[in-house]
C-alpha cells in the first residue's frame, strides 16, 4: 500500500495573533459544532479515493485545535481510523496553545492515539507575548507543559519565534536558557514573517516596530542553532530542530513532496500529480460538501518539470540537503544534468556545497536560501 | 461648390497657449458650418491620434475646408489649418502659419496671456498675418474678459474692441468668430496662370497612397498628371491626385492659387516631401522657392533600447514606421555595454521624445529602456578638428580636447509674481543668466533667461511645474553655442563604469548630479549577496560614493503544505522581475534604474 499524510484544519481561536495570516476565526465558537460535523463528512468523501493508501501521519493544526472541546477531536480521529488504513508507526500531532487545555483534555488526546504535541510557546517573555497578540503568559506555558508531561507525552514540540518587536538578543538568550531545562524532543524556531494583511505587517510598513537589525537578527539565528546543538538538538530544516529520531515525519512529507490530503477550511493537498486547496470561505465549504462534492476551490497540475523544481526548492531547505541518489531514483536523471549550472553558480557564491552525496546549503546559504530556490525554479 | 472666386477664400490658423481651447473652437467651427453632422462629430475632430487627445495637444497638423454663408449673403471657403501647439514643433507651426493670411488668437479669459500665446503671436507676426483675437471660456465663473482684453491690447498691441467673446465648449457666439474671419482675414493674392508655387505645410504617410502633402498654392495651378518638383531636394514626381479635406478627402480637378488642399504623387517617404519645401511645375518652374525653408534638425538625443534583447528588430521596424510619418525623427543603431543593441534617436525636443517613446509602447507594444537625453556638444580638438557629439561615450579623452561648447536657449517664463523668487532660484541653479523681466500686469511677469539646453532637458519642466504649482508657462528657442566647462560624469557599479548612465554635465554640477544618481541607484538596485559600491566619477576621480549593503537575510522561515503553491507564485513573480534585469558584471540592475536617474526630485 502507498503512504499518505493527512492535515486537518481547525480554524478557531480564542484570539487571533497580530502576525497570523492563517484562516482562523476568533469569534465563531457557535460555528464549531457545525464545522466539525462537516469535517467528518469531508473525511467520508475521501474514503474511496484513498482506499489504496495508508496514513503515515496526521497533523491537526489551526487555528487552535486545543481551543475546541476534546470530544470533537476524539470523534474526528475515530472517524478517520474507521475510514482509512493506518501505518503501524503513524505520527499523530495536534497543535495546542498554553492555557487552552487541562489534564482531562490532553489525556483524551492521548487516548485517541495522538502521540505528538506541538505547543505554540513563541517566547517566555510576558511583554513580548503581549506585543505579538498572544493570550497566554509565561506561567501558562509552564503549567501547560507540566500537564503534558503528567499525561505522559513523550514527543513534544515547542514553536518558538525570534526577531519579534522589542525583543533583544538577551531575550532570545534567556528563552534558550529556559528551553535547556525542559525535556523537549522538537523545536521549530521561526524568524518572524510579516505576512500581508496582518496588523503586524501594517505596523512594520508604518515603521512602528522596534526590531533587531538584519545583522543582529541573523546573529540571533546563528546563536540559536549553536545553543540548541549544545543541548542535543539536530538542526534538520531551516527552522526546525529535533532530538535524535524525533524529526517531524508529517512536515518531512511536505518537504520531500510526498502525497498529502488537507481537510477543512483552506487546507492544501498534493495528490496524484495535482495540488488543490479547499475554499477559505465557510459558506462555500459547507455548500460543496452538502452537494457531495469535494470542497475544492482550485487546483494546479504538477508536471514533471514543476515536480523537480518543487522537490529541489523544498529539499534544499533540509540541512542534509538534496540526496543525489534519491533524486536520481525519483526522477531518473542526475541532479547535475538539470541544475549543474545553478549548483556551480551557488557553490561559487558560497551558498551551496556538494559533499558528493548531497547538495546542501552552506551556513551563508541558510540565510539566503531564497536566492538558491529562485534558481531552482525553472 | 468648390469653385469659388479667390476673393471669397479665407486661409487661417488658430493659435493659443495649451488648453486655451484651440481644438474645441475648431470643432465648433466645423460643426457650425455644417461640414459634419452631430453624429459624426467626435470630440476634437482635428486631433486624430489617441495620444493627442489624451495630452490635449495637436501633434500632426491638418487642414479642413469649411463652407460658410456669411451675413453679407455670399458663400465663403474657410480653410482652417491646424497647428501643433508645442514649442518642439515651432518650425511646423511657422510653416502652417505661412500658409495663411490670418490667425485667430484664442486667449483664455480666466488665465490671460501665457508664454505660448506670445510665442505663437510672434510667429504669426513674422508671417505678416492678420491677428483676430477671440476671448474664450466666458462661461466660467472665474472669467475676467475685460481685464484679459486689456491685457491683450497692452501686451500684444492689437485692438480687442470687437473681439468675439465666446465659450467654445458651450458653443456661445461662434458665429461672431466666423464673421470676424470673413471680415478681418485678408483674401489670398496670387495668379493661377503663373508657374506653380505651392508650400508643403504638412505631410504624412498613407499606406495606400504614399505621402499625402498638405499644400497651400500661392501661384499657379496643380492638377493630376502634372510633373512636379520638390525645390529643396530636386526630386520629381507625377501628381496622382489633388483634393481637399472636408469631413473626408474629396478629390478635385485642380487646386489654384489661394487654395489649400492635398496632393499625392506616389511619394514613398515623408523625407522626400518635407514641411516647408516648395512644389513647382517641373516643366515650367518658378524661378524662386518660397522663403523660409529649413531642414529640421534634432535638438535632443537619447538611446532607445529594447528591454528584451530579442525585440531589437521590432524596435527598428517600429522606428522605421514612425519615421515614414515624422521627418524630424532620426535614428541609427548603437551598442551599449550595459544595454546591448539599440538605437540613438534624435528628436525636436523633449515632448517629441516623450511622444515617440510612448508611441513605441502603445502602438507597437514594445517595452523599451531610454537613456538620459542629451544635446549636441561641439568639441574643438587639440588637433583643430571640430566634432559634434551627442552621445557621452563619444567624448574624446580630455587630453585631446581644446574646448567644448554647448547649446544655449533663450527662455521666456511667464508667471504670477508670487513665484518670481522660486523661478530665479531654479534658473540660477540651472546655470541660467537673467536677461530681464517685464510686467504684464501688476501680478504677472515674463522673465527672460539664457539657459543651457542641457539643463532644460534634464528636469527643468518638472521642477518649474512643481515650484510654481503649475502656474508658470515656459517657452524657449535655440540661441546658439557657448563655450563651457563640461565634463563626462561616469557611474560605476561595483567598480564597472556603466555607459548607459554616463552624462555630460557642467563641471560645477558634476558632484551634485553624481551624488544624486548614486543615491537613487541604491534605492532601486536590489541588494545582492555582496556589498555593491556605487560611484560617480569624473575621469579617474571619484566624486561621490554610496554603498548598497550586502543582503544578509533572504529566506522564508516557514514553509509547509499550504505554503508551497504560494511560494511558487512568489518565485514566479521574482523570476519575471529577474528577466527584466540587466546584468552588469555580477550585479543585476532593474530597468527602473535607467528611468529613475532621469526623474526630478524635490
Amino acid at each position: 500500500m502507498k503512504e499518505i499524510s493527512l492535515y486537518i484544519h481547525i480554524p478557531f481561536c480564542m484570539k487571533k495573533c497580530f502576525y497570523c495570516d492563517f484562516v482562523s476565526f476568533e469569534n465563531k465558537d457557535n460555528e464549531i459544532a457545525k464545522y466539525m460535523k462537516y469535517l467528518l463528512k469531508e473525511v467520508s468523501l475521501y474514503k474511496e479515493k484513498l482506499k489504496e493508501y495508508r496514513l503515515t501521519s496526521i497533523f491537526i493544526g489551526g487555528g487552535t485545535p486545543s481551543h475546541i472541546n476534546e470530544e470533537y477531536i476524539e470523534e474526528l480521529l475515530s472517524h478517520i481510523y474507521s475510514h482509512f488504513a493506518t501505518s503501524s508507526f503513524m505520527e499523530v500531532t495536534i497543535e495546542v496553545n498554553p492555557g487552552t487545555f487541562d489534564y482531562q483534555k490532553v489525556n483524551s488526546y492521548y487516548k485517541s492515539g495522538i502521540n505528538r504535541l506541538s505547543m505554540g510557546v513563541q517566547t517566555f517573555h510576558d511583554h513580548l507575548l503581549k506585543d505579538i497578540g498572544r493570550v497566554h503568559s509565561k506561567a501558562d506555558i509552564f503549567e501547560s507543559y507540566d500537564i503534558l508531561r503528567a499525561v505522559g507525552f513523550r514527543n513534544v514540540n515547542f514553536d518558538m519565534m525570534f526577531g519579534l518587536p522589542n525583543q533583544s538578543f538577551e531575550d532570545i538568550m534567556t528563552d534558550l536558557n529556559i528551553i535547556k531545562d525542559l525535556d523537549l524532543q522538537h523545536i521549530s524556531y521561526y524568524s518572524l514573517i510579516f505576512e500581508e494583511d496582518t496588523p503586524m505587517e501594517k505596523w512594520y510598513r508604518e515603521g512602528k516596530l522596534s526590531l533587531l537589525g538584519e545583522d543582529e537578527e541573523r546573529s540571533a539565528y546563528h546563536y540559536i542553532i549553536k545553543a540548541l546543538k549544545e543541548i542535543g538538538f539536530n538542526h534538520y530544516e531551516i527552522s526546525n530542530f529535533s532530538k535524535d529520531n524525533y524529526q517531524c515525519r508529517h512536515n518531512r512529507a511536505y518537504w520531500e513532496i510526498r502525497p498529502y490530503i488537507g481537510l477543512g477550511l483552506n487546507s492544501h493537498s498534493n495528490f496524484m500529480g495535482e495540488r488543490f486547496w479547499n475554499h477559505s470561505n465557510l459558506g462555500e465549504y459547507y455548500r460543496d460538501i452538502d452537494c457531495g462534492k469535494f470542497p475544492i476551490e482550485a487546483k494546479e497540475t504538477i508536471d514533471i518539470k514543476i515536480e523537480i523544481a518543487e522537490y529541489s526548492i523544498f529539499g534544499i531547505r533540509l540541512i542534509e540537503g538534496i540526496n543525489k541518489e534519491k533524486f536520481k531514483k525519483r526522477f531518473k536523471k542526475d541532479i547535475e544534468s538539470i541544475y549543474g549550472d545553478v549548483i556551480r553558480k551557488h557553490i561559487n557564491n558560497g551558498l551551496l556545497e556538494d559533499n558528493n552525496k548531497n547538495i546542501k546549503l552552506t551556513k551563508m546559504g541558510l540565510d539566503l536560501a531564497n536566492l538558491v530556490e529562485l534558481d531552482f525554479f525553472l | 461648390m468648390y469653385n469659388i472666386d479667390i476673393k471669397n477664400i479665407r486661409n487661417f490658423s488658430i493659435i493659443a497657449h495649451i488648453d486655451h481651447g484651440k481644438s474645441t473652437l475648431a470643432d465648433r467651427l466645423i460643426e457650425r458650418t455644417g461640414m459634419l453632422t452631430q453624429r459624426e462629430m467626435q470630440s476634437q475632430v482635428l486631433d486624430s491620434m489617441d495620444l493627442e487627445k489624451e495630452r490635449g495637444i495637436t501633434i500632426k497638423l491638418k487642414a479642413v475646408k469649411l463652407v460658410y454663408k456669411a451675413q453679407d449673403g455670399e458663400d465663403y471657403i474657410l480653410n482652417l489649418i491646424d497647428t501643433p501647439g508645442h514649442v518642439d514643433f515651432n518650425y511646423e507651426v511657422s510653416r502652417s502659419l505661412a500658409a495663411c493670411e490670418g490667425a485667430i488668437l484664442i486667449v483664455d479669459s480666466t488665465q490671460g496671456i501665457e508664454a505660448q500665446t506670445l510665442a505663437n503671436v510672434y510667429l504669426a507676426l513674422e508671417e505678416d498675418l492678420e491677428i483676430v483675437p477671440v476671448i474664450n471660456k466666458i462661461d466660467l465663473p472665474s472669467a475676467r474678459p475685460d481685464e484679459v482684453k486689456e491685457e491683450v491690447e497692452d501686451i500684444i498691441g492689437i485692438d480687442c474692441e470687437d473681439a468675439p467673446m465666446i465659450s467654445a465648449k458651450d458653443g456661445i457666439n461662434i458665429d461672431d468668430v466666423l464673421e470676424a474671419i470673413v471680415k478681418k482675414v485678408p483674401e489670398p493674392t496670387g495668379n493661377s496662370k503663373e508657374p506653380l508655387k505651392a508650400l508643403i505645410f504638412d505631410s504624412f504617410y498613407d499606406t495606400y497612397k504614399g505621402v499625402i502633402c498638405y499644400i497651400r498654392v500661392f501661384e499657379g495651378t496643380i492638377k493630376p498628371g502634372m510633373e512636379i518638383k520638390m525645390m529643396s531636394s530636386g526630386k520629381t514626381f507625377e501628381v496622382a491626385e489633388v483634393g481637399v479635406n472636408t469631413n473626408k478627402h474629396i478629390l478635385v480637378d485642380e487646386l489654384k492659387a489661394g487654395d489649400v488642399g492635398f496632393v499625392t504623387a506616389s511619394i514613398k517617404n515623408v523625407k522626400e516631401a518635407t514641411v516647408g519645401d516648395t512644389i513647382t511645375d517641373k516643366n515650367n518652374p518658378t524661378d524662386k522657392p518660397l522663403a523660409g525653408y529649413k531642414k529640421v534638425v534634432p535638438m535632443v538625443y537619447c538611446g532607445i533600447y529594447p528591454a528584451e534583447g530579442e525585440d531589437f528588430n521590432s524596435v527598428r521596424e517600429a522606428l522605421e514606421k514612425l519615421q515614414v510619418n515624422d521627418a524630424a525623427l532620426i535614428f541609427e543603431p548603437e551598442t551599449s555595454v550595459a544595454l546591448g543593441f539599440g538605437f540613438r534617436c534624435g528628436f525636436l525636443g523633449l515632448l517629441h521624445m516623450e511622444i515617440i517613446q510612448e508611441r513605441l509602447d502603445r502602438e507597437f507594444d514594445l517595452n523599451i529602456i531610454a537613456t538620459a537625453p542629451s544635446v549636441i556638444y561641439r568639441i574643438t580638438k587639440s588637433s583643430g578638428d571640430i566634432i559634434e557629439i551627442q552621445n557621452p561615450t563619444d567624448l574624446p579623452p580630455t587630453t585631446e580636447i581644446e574646448k567644448m561648447e554647448e547649446p544655449i536657449v533663450t527662455a521666456s517664463i511667464m508667471t504670477p509674481t508670487d513665484y518670481v523668487g522660486a523661478i530665479m532660484e531654479l534658473c540660477q541653479n540651472k546655470r541660467g543668466i537673467f536677461l530681464n523681466m517685464e510686467y504684464l500686469e501688476e501680478t504677472r511677469v515674463v522673465m527672460h533667461y539664457e539657459l543651457p539646453l542641457n539643463e532644460v532637458i534634464y528636469d527643468f519642466f518638472d521642477a518649474l511645474k512643481s515650484k510654481t504649482r503649475g502656474y508658470a508657462s515656459f517657452d524657449y528657442e535655440l540661441k546658439g553655442y557657448q563655450e563651457s566647462e563640461l565634463v563626462k560624469l561616469d557611474i560605476l557599479i561595483n567598480g564597472e563604469s556603466v555607459d548607459a548612465f554616463s552624462l555630460i554635465v557642467h563641471e560645477e554640477k558634476a558632484y551634485e548630479r553624481g551624488r544624486n544618481i548614486a543615491e537613487k541607484l541604491i534605492d532601486v538596485i536590489p541588494r545582492h549577496q555582496f556589498a555593491i559600491p556605487i560611484q560617480a566619477a569624473v575621469g579617474s576621480k571619484i566624486i561621490a560614493r554610496e554603498t548598497i549593503r550586502a543582503l544578509r537575510k533572504d529566506v522564508l522561515a516557514k514553509c509547509y503544505g499550504g505554503d508551497i503553491s504560494r511560494k511558487k507564485k512568489l518565485l514566479e513573480k521574482q523570476k519575471e522581475g529577474k528577466k527584466r534585469m540587466r546584468q552588469i558584471g555580477s550585479v543585476e540592475v532593474p530597468q527602473e534604474a535607467f528611468l529613475t536617474v532621469l526623474k526630478y526630485d524635490e
